[in-house]
């Protein structure tokens, strides 16, 4: 009954605090209020809940929060998560758009870049937000939609091809516990084409934070869209992270998702392939030690036929950390002719680790291709050995391996700078 | 260089080599031979330090160190080099990126500073032609999508990159067809010195007509039983493995 009356308690602080911050939240207080109600009835999950029983998030939200920062960081600390030189920088700081360090000047022809807030009265932003989350499907969106105080809204016109990487450096940084709420808005229009590296770090943080951070995107017809997430937040940032995209005919949409770091990291991916001929690929990488908490979990909705959607994830797990991937695939009725694939394979590389891997496939239509795979096991002795009798250190042989092993999910990242961070970050882990 | 005295070494509770003696002197080629399940690989995997079988009794030293106490790096760093059998596919590892690492462990365990960038890759031009390797073979992953032949160029490839004292062929001649054996056993002649040794182990006579042993060793049920000039492998190749069993009463 204890557990109970806790859940509660953080409920309630929760529907108390969008009680008393309302009136100063920006957009459409109705879509706010709905959310709100959808959260209600769903609450913070707990261990009982089939999509998050190995996230504890009773534990993590324990206490009080605040749900902003008025902590800035100098121009000095945000640039050294400035990784890729010659991107379009979006500064998120503390859940919030930072005019003062984004780069967004002198923009390339056809795409525009907003504090959300700001873009309340845009077209798309009306057609869009807020259209395709689904309050109803996770008490985290519910509260995200609810609750957000900030984040980018970024159009890519027709035809537009914005060949340089926008990239959204999430920071937090706070002096007390803090729960952030940040929504970020992508509407990549038809025939366009654009990158988008989202990057999640903690920097000079003196207290506990929570981010809960949705970023939708919109990816319309024939329209190609890159979208990475670099998330780093060492071992003490709880980060819940939820993507979801619609697609549109014949558009391709690939997500990478890097946990490099991380205490407690939550990703839901919601993928609709919302028309035919759509071509969705999701890959990921988690490597977890200490005691952190990596948990994946994808859900890509086939709702119309002749679409493929490919899914490689691949998890190095250490010491006594957890790591689970949860792969939904949903074909629909109409949706004859899908193709879809899933594989997630785990390298456990102690005792006191867990893995966590469950594929789920419903599938309505008949005629279909879809398989998933799956495979946790310790480094192959017999490479060990045969890199030992050629000289090389046993330590030196694991960390070759490890090194190959994540390269089949680094080696799909196209931007070759960012390639090298993560391949540097990689390095510099199993040193 | 190598002295292998009353060697026993078993794998599972069960004794596979029941006593192996011999010496391999510096400029020499040995010829072990023998029957499937005599042993052949288990005295190479021994020799390269796998962590699989128990030595029970016995000794064997190299150049004057216990071997046996040696982690299969430092034997490698010493100077011995196992041609594997089955060599395994590492997908995602660099050949050339692999061989650099050894090649510069090899030289820090000597006290060597790190080999030069484009000395390295002098070595490797020069080396894969000694092995008539494809030169993309090189740089691609190990062994990974590699031919049966390819596999054991490689090998060849990579002895000749890390310049061993002494060099154990295991069966390199399996699964090669005749111009593939040709290569490998011209590319291990070319690295032959009077300051190196080479062990080859072989179920089939056909590649010591390209390596040509100055002593031949047969091996049945964990022992050296019979020991002598290359003649002994035609005769071996004559009679079949039983005249052996009927020489040696078993």
């Amino acid at each position: 009954m204890e557990t109970i009356t806790k859940v509660n308690t953080i409920k309630d602080k929760l529907i108390a605090e969008f009680e008393s911050s309302k009136g100063s939240l920006f957009g459409d207080l109705s879509i706010r209020e709905q959310a709100l109600e959808a959260f209600s009835k769903q609450g913070i999950p707990n261990r009982k809940s089939e999509e998050y029983k190995y996230v504890n998030m009773e534990l993590a939200l324990k206490g009080e929060f605040l749900f902003s920062s008025s902590k800035k960081l100098s121009a000095k600390q945000i640039e050294s998560s400035q990784f890729l030189k010659d991107a379009i920088v979006v500064v998120i700081e503390n859940g919030k758009f930072n005019s003062e360090h984004s780069k967004i000047n002198s923009l390339p022809q056809g795409l525009q870049v907003f504090n959300i807030s700001d873009a309340i009265s845009n077209d798309a932003f009306k057609k869009h937000y807020s259209k395709y989350s689904d309050v109803n499907l996770d008490p985290f969106i519910a509260l995200n939609t609810a609750m957000s105080i900030g984040g980018v809204f970024i159009h890519v016109a027709k035809s537009a091809v914005v060949e340089t990487p926008i990239h959204i450096i999430h920071l937090t940084s706070v002096s007390e516990n803090t729960f952030l709420n940040s929504r970020n808005l992508i509407v990549v229009d038809e025939n366009a084409q654009a990158t988008i590296v989202e990057s999640y770090e903690i920097i000079d943080s003196k207290a506990k934070s929570f981010n809960n951070a949705v970023t939708e995107i919109i990816v319309e017809a024939n329209a190609i869209v890159d979208h990475y997430k670099i998330q780093d937040e060492r071992d003490f940032g709880h980060l819940v992270c939820t993507t979801q995209s619609i697609q549109k005919k014949k558009s391709v949409f690939t997500t990478h998702t890097f946990t490099l770091s991380g205490l407690l990291v939550r990703n839901n991916l919601n993928m609709v392939l919302d028309d035919e001929f759509i071509e969705s690929h999701l890959n990921g990488l988690y490597l977890t030690n200490g005691s952190q908490v990596v948990d994946n979990h994808t859900l890509v909705d086939h709702r119309k036929p002749n679409c493929n959607s490919n899914q490689l994830y691949k998890g190095i797990i250490e010491e006594k950390s957890s790591a689970t991937f949860n792969g939904k695939i949903y074909v629909r009725k109409d949706a004859q002719k899908t193709n879809a694939f899933q594989s997630n394979k785990n390298i456990l590389l102690s005792d006191d680790g867990t893995i966590n891997t469950k594929p789920q496939l419903e599938i309505y239509a008949d005629d279909v291709k879809c398989s998933h795979g799956t495979s946790t096991g310790k480094l192959d002795e017999d490479k060990i050995f045969y890199l030992r009798a050629r000289g090389l250190s046993e330590a030196s042989a694991k960390k070759l391996l490890m090194h190959a092993f994540a390269s089949e999910v680094v080696g799909t990242i196209k931007i070759e700078a960012l390639r090298e961070y993560v391949e540097a970050k990689i390095s510099k882990r199993f040193e | 260089m190598l002295s292998i005295k009353n060697l026993h070494a078993s794998i599972d509770g069960k004794e596979i080599l029941r006593g192996i003696n011999l010496e391999v002197k510096a400029g020499e080629i040995h010829a072990i031979m023998g029957p499937n399940g005599s042993g052949k690989s288990t005295l190479s995997s021994v020799l390269a330090g796998k962590e699989d079988y128990e030595i029970t009794e016995g000794s064997v030293t190299f150049n004057g160190k216990d071997l046996l106490e040696l982690s299969p790096e430092d034997r490698a760093r010493e100077g011995v080099f196992l041609a594997f059998q089955y060599p395994v596919e590492i997908p995602g590892v660099s050949n050339i990126n692999f061989l650099k690492t050894a090649i510069n462990e090899i030289r820090a365990y000597k006290g060597q500073t790190p080999m030069e960038a484009k000395d390295f890759l002098a070595m490797v031009k020069e080396k894969q032609k000694l092995v008539e390797l494809d030169g993309k073979l090189a740089n691609r992953s190990v062994n990974e999508g590699f031919s049966g032949g390819e596999k054991k160029r490689n090998e060849i490839f990579q002895m000749a990159m890390l310049e061993p004292k002494l060099a154990i062929l295991d069966e390199t001649d399996s699964g090669l067809d005749i111009d593939a054996l040709r290569i490998v056993a011209g590319g291990v002649n070319k690295l032959k010195s009077k300051d190196n040794a080479t062990i080859v182990i072989t179920h089939y006579q056909r590649l010591l007509d390209y390596i040509v042993p100055d002593v031949v060793h047969i091996l049945y049920k964990g022992k050296i039983v019979k020991s002598g000039p290359k003649e002994l492998a035609l005769e071996l190749e004559e009679k079949g493995y039983d005249f052996i069993k009927e020489e040696v009463g078993a």
